[in-house]
């Protein structure tokens, strides 16, 4: 059975509606990824699975319970993590703080600082830093720690690869791997086709606010997924 | 030469008064960057709910000590039934609706109390002194004020940098939204700083009432010291708005030196100075 679904998720800013109709699953251990042009609604899409943005009920279903528009953090108490675009961090906060915050509703399970530490050893000798005096890509590395923290059951990462050297993107990706092999969930927003077909197992394109195409990464073309993301 | 030692130990010893006034509001602002124009007025409601409850008890001491639970809830409720509502983007809603809250406690406490002004027993600490030399002595009670206030600086610090609670409130603090995704309640986290305020605001109307009158019309000229505290030490910055405080108090002592309408004025100069040449304060942290 599938881990997160929506079934028919509409969503809207005031009184400009944003996502049309999005039926979108995910099931356990996969990652998946979600691609389309600035203004698809990808983040959109994401803020309302987080409870950030208001949802009917029964739109959204995680683990064989309806969440949709539950409070982000009756949310992410059920096992969904997000990694925001842009990371998000607490200026005010150093390394270890923001890690800490992360767990703070203390779902059970392996993640706790050294657990964090240990994937990401860079981050240990930063720890007293201000988060935001780290390089982007330590950065990112303390936003995925932060989710990881909260021990979710799925992982949503918007943009991970925004503004960072590719080296480092290859880097943040094998770990997110290896996180999957180990049996976590993820949904992966990606700017970078090439990067998110490579690294997901299936892959829904969005454009202006509806799926438009779905389907094994592998198997997706070039010609495919270009009508897809642009509509021509 | 000693006169003006003098004016300079009794200068600081008021600062330490207006930066307890100020803490609470430094709280405030900088957990939730909300401007409490009632804040002078909750510092005079406390001082009379301390002389209340001293008549009814026979120590100011033991009417802190029952104040203090009384004001946690009272803020803890007020920000949550009342203030939370207000908070946005617009500044507006929070000063209108702060603003006649300060209104309806003036009027209240007048009904109550009328307008007379009324001094808390300290049991005589208000007149003992400490001569510390030829012409430098020291009153025990504003020493005492003076402590409460670098010690309830240090600790609201402490609280600020070192505690799980003082995490959540600079995660808040610094983005709401992101702080909401772990899992933080901000309506609870904003009720908990306010709560806390509060505290503050007891332990400084209680100490107010010891020291000298208080009327129920004298919330806004309080208020006014707290604002200058805070803004010349840097907003969000707990040692900054005790130096401000200090800073005030010497600037008015030096002032009431030279002649005595000049105290109050020169401690407003120093204000606006400090407005114009660092206008985010000496200490600022908030971003």
């Amino acid at each position: 059975m599938e881990l997160l679904s929506t079934r028919k998720l509409e969503a809207y800013y005031g009184d400009s509606q944003a996502l049309f109709g999005i039926d979108f699953e995910v099931e356990p251990g996969e990652i998946v990824a979600l691609i389309g042009a600035n203004g698809a609604g990808k983040s959109t899409f994401l803020k309302t699975v987080c409870g950030l943005l208001p949802a009917p009920r029964e739109a959204i279903r995680f683990g064989g319970e309806a969440i949709g528009g539950l409070a982000p953090g009756s949310i992410v108490r059920r096992g969904i993590a997000l990694v925001p675009e842009g990371r998000r961090l607490f200026p005010s906060l150093s390394v270890e703080e923001n890690l800490k915050l992360g767990g703070y509703v203390r779902r059970a399970g392996p993640w706790k600082l050294q657990t964090v530490y240990r994937l990401f050893p860079r981050l240990q000798q930063r720890r007293a830093h201000p988060a935001v005096a780290l390089s982007g890509g330590e950065q990112q590395m303390v936003a995925i720690g932060r989710a990881l923290m909260s021990n979710p059951q799925l992982l949503i990462c918007d943009e991970l690869s925004l503004g960072l050297a590719p080296v480092v993107v290859k880097e943040i990706y094998q770990a997110l791997g290896e996180l999957c092999r180990d049996g976590l969930t993820a949904v992966i927003v990606e700017q970078d086709v090439a990067v998110a077909q490579r690294v997901s197992r299936r892959l829904y394109c969005m454009q202006e606010g509806r799926i438009t195409l779905t389907g094994p990464s592998e198997s997706l073309t070039r010609e495919q997924i270009s009508r897809a993301y642009f509509g021509v | 030469m000693l006169s003006f030692a003098d004016t300079l130990v009794q200068g600081l010893l008021l600062g330490g008064l207006y930066a307890l006034f100020a803490l609470g509001q430094s709280l405030l602002f900088g957990v939730m960057r909300l401007t409490n124009t009632a804040h002078g007025d909750f510092i005079i409601l406390a001082a009379f709910g301390a002389w209340s409850l001293s008549l009814l008890t026979g120590s100011p001491w033991l009417a802190m000590l029952l104040l203090l639970p009384l004001a946690f809830a009272g803020g803890y409720l007020l920000q949550r039934l009342v203030l939370n509502g207000t908070l946005g983007k617009d500044p507006m809603p929070s000063l209108v609706v702060t603003f006649g809250l300060a209104i309806i406690i003036q009027n209240l406490l007048q009904q109550i109390y009328t307008a007379d002004p009324r001094s808390i027993d300290s049991g005589g600490l208000n007149t003992a002194t400490f001569q510390i030399a030829e012409g430098l002595a020291v009153g025990a009670l504003p020493l005492l004020i003076f402590g409460a206030a670098v010690a309830l600086t240090a600790g609201l610090q402490l609280l600020f940098d070192r505690t799980d609670l003082g995490r959540a409130f600079r995660a808040v603090s610094d983005d709401r939204e992101a702080a909401e995704l772990m899992g933080l309640d901000h309506r609870h986290v904003y009720a908990l700083a306010t709560g806390i305020a509060f505290l503050l605001v007891a332990v400084a109307g209680t100490l107010q009432g010891m020291k000298t009158t208080v009327a129920p019309s004298d919330g806004p000229s309080l208020l006014l010291y707290a604002f200058e505290a805070v803004i010349i030490g840097g907003m969000g910055s707990f040692y900054g708005t005790l130096l401000g405080g200090m800073l005030l108090g010497v600037t008015q002592g030096i002032g009431f030196r030279i002649d005595p309408g000049w105290g109050i004025w020169s401690g407003h100069v120093v204000f606006l100075a400090a407005l114009l040449l660092r206008p985010s304060g000496l200490f600022p942290r908030t971003r």
